[in-house]
């Protein structure tokens, strides 16, 4: 009480909420203190897990693109031998985690909040564990190029959870330069230690991990943050970095999510990374305790991204970390741990604030797995029904993004995304702080995570929908201009027969068709009535001619052909091909015909004075859409030609 | 699925509810003690009112009634609306102002969370302007009546109107300070005069102090409790001092001084427990600030050139009108974004 009155009198003093100050970090908007449970999973060390029967590796283990599957069922593999590689740059290589055979290629369950089943690689252990052949480098003496390259093999992913390869957060140099490093060794989130147990035991290698990723982004100065519910890991690290100049481990406060990259950075640098930007793009790289030491590990022995420490915990008999293998099936490692106790009810991947269900136990682990937790109600017991919004703004003050939570749940919650996307949805890192706090079990974050589904699905819609548009556009452009096209051959044609017509002086179709050998002068419809009928009247004779030609053919023909040296025969031939020009003058004829009609057809197809005023705009517009796709076509194609 | 966080650490609405309850316990007591004993029975009177009115209309609504009825928060209403009422304010004065209050102000707008309007202080407003005469008649504190009536004595005069045999009203109700200070400033008297009149005690109204000293006591443990935040109380109490402070240094001889305004009328009442309302009131830190702060101003200004004595419920019902404009508007910065 007293304290509160001394605080609201600081309040009132200085006119805004001021914790009395703990460190001289730079502290964010709200936050929230839940309890740490990691004590649980502390007071063991690093176990290490027997080699499983079988384990299963699905491809997709990180952010980008799925691996390249290399080797076949039945091939033996030795323990580091690369199994599927990077394909293309964002992309991670899987490692053979064990000496053993390849069993199956197939779909499995794989932990995903989704619980549906993706492609795997399974691996059957031979026991012997043997390595391959390894490759360390010298990283000092190494062209940085050649250590990037070299990383992109290693498989190695961002292992705080966010699974990003690394090579490429090590590689994207050249935009701008990174100054400093940020080791994130926060671990904010209830129940996860496996950061906090590896820096007390192998603080020396993420030491030395640390100076290999300085030296591969130039940064002058390195900053390890850890969260101040973690002496024994603040200490190992101090004195692990004692020697080294420009390296500093600083101490935060426990206040989750300061484990957030943005956010970590902002406690210890007071740097405040725009929205729209990432932290590289102000110098500052952060990469995760973990990930640094297997980056440590890979260049001084040339091993690849093969396990990872896991905490296990919960509502299990004897929470601890233990190193396991990538595709280790969770029953071996909850069995390690004592066996899951009764009430059990399922597990989850992640911590209690960010993480989700597994959909099955028979799932294995994988570069994400941070942390284990079995869940049973009385360690999670369900939440309350939902009351209305009291609009306490409770979680506007927790809210880490000093986001509205409380408008952005109206939002959603009446699909009107639009005005979620500006109260800044998208700066949601969905932590979960504003569900901590509802006095009203209002599932908040879902309905962020929805809403954010929803805008992004809406988007791609558009832009297909727009990609479908164009491509219409474009494709009723094209159908003009092949139209235009084939008029234009057919009048070029029709030009080039009238002058085979004046030179055989023809006379029959002359007369007739004189009156359509100026189609620039007949542009009425009653022009082009009359040129069909004259076309038709040309067909007509031209059939009759046929039909003539064909009733006196059977004797004609064969006679033509066997006397076809004498004089009467050569005026039968004769009678044939002037038959065959007429045919060919009819055509013609008939061509032009079309032409005529197409080119009217062209200039006023449309009955428009008898249509209503909104159809004739839309005739309008369309009209409009076309002559620009017929311009842009038309430019396109001078670019082409020049 | 992904259903995390897994884990909550918040007071349900129905403890907040209730904390905002205990805070206004003192100020019953000391209520009690000044005025006799009928603030229980009105309060009692509210509050089931209250409760059998949310009943039938979530049952008409087809809403689920036990989770809502035990959320509290007609209760609250309830009571803010009995200590805003005269002491001895008739029974149906009282079923009258809680109905409006929760059937029309809250049930009818879609229940707890979508109120617009503060419902006490709606339902205090209608009997305001519908019963001007009962509701500005406040009885004398029992230390100043000639008689002093029991709780029995009140009893029978909130439900039959009886007074006790040879008793008269006037000896029994008076002028509140505020209502006196107002008709006598009109009669251009001094202020400095005015206020030797034996209603008056040292700070605002005699024994109505005692009453305000007890919400602020109860107020500053609802802020230690994180049930309300500082901003609003803040703000009002300023904006009100601040106020009276400018009109009493221009003309201290037709102005009250700010303490009086702070300890009379519904002043502490309103900077605790009526601007505090989260469903009506703004959510954003710098909206609460001004929110109440215009809240204190039009306060002042009722009090000092409106019709009725006291101002709280018209500015706090004006001031609710201006709360989606004052969320809009006064969006904290975004972490990462430019101002």
């Amino acid at each position: 009480m007293i304290t509160s009155i001394v605080q609201f009198a600081s309040k009132l003093i200085r006119g805004n909420d001021v914790a009395l100050p703990l460190t001289d970090m730079h502290k964010f908007n709200g936050g929230v203190h839940p309890a740490g449970h990691k004590e649980d999973s502390t007071t063991r060390p690093i176990g290490k897990l027997a080699i499983p029967e079988k384990l299963i590796l699905p491809l997709r283990q990180h952010v980008g693109h799925i691996p390249k599957i290399k080797v076949q069922v039945g091939d033996y593999v030795l323990k580091g031998q690369m199994l599927a590689e990077a394909e293309g740059n964002v992309s991670a290589a899987i490692h053979a985690p064990t000496s053993g055979t390849v069993i199956a290629i197939g779909k499995e369950v794989i932990p995903h909040p989704s619980g549906l089943p993706d492609m795997c690689i399974t691996l059957k252990p031979d026991g012997k564990d043997t390595w391959g052949a390894l490759q360390p480098l010298d990283w000092r003496n190494t062209a940085k190029r050649e250590l990037v390259a070299s990383l992109r093999l290693s498989g190695i992913v961002g292992l705080g959870g966010a699974t990003f390869p690394t090579h490429i957060k090590i590689g994207a140099d050249g935009k701008s330069h990174i100054h400093t490093l940020v080791i994130n060794a926060a671990e904010c989130e209830p129940y996860i230690t496996c950061d906090d147990m590896l820096m007390r035991e192998r603080a020396d290698e993420i030491v030395k991990g640390m100076e290999i990723v300085q030296h591969l982004l130039g940064a002058e100065t390195c900053i390890v943050g850890i969260e101040d519910n973690k002496p024994e890991a603040t200490v190992a690290m101090r004195d692990a970095c004692k020697t080294l100049t420009n390296v500093s481990v600083k101490v935060v406060p426990t206040l989750y999510p300061s484990g957030d990259a943005r956010h970590l950075i902002h406690l210890l640098l007071g740097t405040e990374i725009p929205h729209n930007q990432r932290s590289t793009d102000v110098g500052i790289q952060v990469f995760n305790v973990a990930t640094v030491l297997a980056i440590y590990r890979y260049f001084s022995f040339g091993e690849p991204a093969i396990s990872r420490i896991v905490t296990i915990t919960g509502n299990v008999a004897s929470p601890q970390n233990f190193e396991v293998l990538f595709g280790t099936p969770l029953p071996s490692l909850i069995a390690a741990a004592g066996g899951a106790k009764t009430y059990t009810t399922h597990f989850i991947m992640g911590g209690p604030m960010m993480g989700f269900d597994l959909p099955t136990s028979e799932v294995s682990i994988t570069k994400a797995a941070n942390c284990i937790i079995a869940a049973s109600p009385n360690l999670f017991p369900p939440p309350p029904p939902a009351m209305p919004c009291i609009r306490c703004a409770r979680c506007a003050d927790a809210c880490p993004v000093s986001l509205q939570p409380q408008e952005l749940y109206w939002f959603a919650k009446s699909d009107n995304f639009e005005k979620a996307r500006d109260y800044n949805l998208f700066d949601c890192i969905e932590c979960g702080c504003c569900t901590y706090v509802c006095p009203s079990n209002i599932p908040l974050v879902q309905y962020y995570r929805y809403a954010k589904s929803e805008i992004i699905a809406a988007d791609m819609a558009k832009e297909a929908a727009d990609l479908a548009r164009e491509r219409n556009d474009f494709r009723l452009a094209r159908i003009e201009r092949e139209k235009l096209e084939r008029a234009q051959k057919h009048a070029d044609r029709a030009a080039s027969a009238k002058a085979v017509d004046k030179k055989t002086e023809v006379a029959k179709p002359e007369t007739s068709s004189s009156e359509i050998e100026n189609p620039a002068t007949s542009s009425s419809a009653d022009d082009a009535k009359k040129a069909a009928i004259v076309a038709a009247i040309e067909r007509a004779k031209a059939q009759k001619l046929v039909a003539t030609n064909v009733a006196d053919s059977p004797t004609e023909k064969t006679v033509a052909a066997e006397t076809a040296t004498t004089p009467e025969n050569e005026a039968i031939a004769l009678k044939a091909k002037q038959d065959k020009q007429v045919l060919i003058a009819a055509a013609i004829e008939r061509a032009k015909a079309q032409k005529l009609a197409a080119a009217q057809a062209g200039v006023a197809p449309k009955n428009i004075e008898n249509v209503s005023v909104a159809v004739q705009a839309e005739i309008n517009e369309t009209d409009a859409i076309r002559e620009k796709a017929k311009q842009m076509i038309a430019a396109k194609e001078a670019d082409e030609t020049l | 699925m992904n259903r995390s966080p897994y884990i909550t650490d918040a007071p349900t609405v129905s403890i907040i509810m209730l904390k905002v309850l205990l805070a206004l316990v003192p100020g019953i007591f000391a209520y009690a003690w000044i005025y006799g004993g009928g603030i229980i029975i009105t309060i009692i009177l509210a509050t089931v009112t209250a409760l059998l009115a949310e009943a039938a209309m979530l049952k008409l609504r087809q809403r689920p009634v036990k989770p809502h009825l035990m959320d509290l928060s007609a209760v609250v209403t309830a009571w803010l609306l009995a200590l805003a009422l005269p002491p001895l304010a008739p029974w149906w004065l009282v079923v009258v102002g809680t109905l409006f209050a929760i059937v029309i102000a809250k049930q009818l707008y879609g229940g707890l969370g979508y109120n617009p309007f503060n419902p006490a202080m709606i339902g205090y407003a209608v009997l305001l302007i519908s019963f001007p005469i009962i509701m500005t008649k406040w009885p004398a504190p029992l230390m100043l009546a000639e008689t002093k009536l029991g709780f029995l004595d009140q009893l029978q005069y909130i439900f039959g109107h009886i007074l006790p045999a040879g008793v008269q009203v006037d000896a029994v109700t008076s002028a509140t300070p505020l209502d006196y200070l107002k008709t006598q400033r009109m009669l251009n008297h001094e202020v400095s005069s005015i206020t030797q009149a034996p209603i008056f005690g040292v700070l605002g109204a005699k024994g109505g102090e005692i009453v305000t000293g007890a919400y602020l006591l109860g107020g500053l443990y609802l802020v230690q409790q994180r049930i309300i935040s500082w901003h609003l109380p803040t703000a009002f109490l300023a904006a009100l001092t601040a106020m009276s402070l400018i009109f009493y240094a221009v003309n201290p001889a037709h102005y009250a001084n700010p303490l009086f305004h702070l300890m009379s009328g519904a002043s502490l009442l309103c900077a605790f427990f009526i601007i505090t309302d989260p469903i009506s009131g703004p959510t954003t830190p710098r909206g609460k600030l001004y929110f109440a702060a215009a809240a204190g101003v039009l306060t002042y200004l009722i009090r000092t050139y409106g019709g009725y004595p006291d101002g709280v419920a018209f500015a706090v019902l004006i001031m609710n009108m201006f709360v989606p404009l004052l969320d809009a508007h006064t969006q904290p910065r975004v972490f990462g974004h430019k101002q």
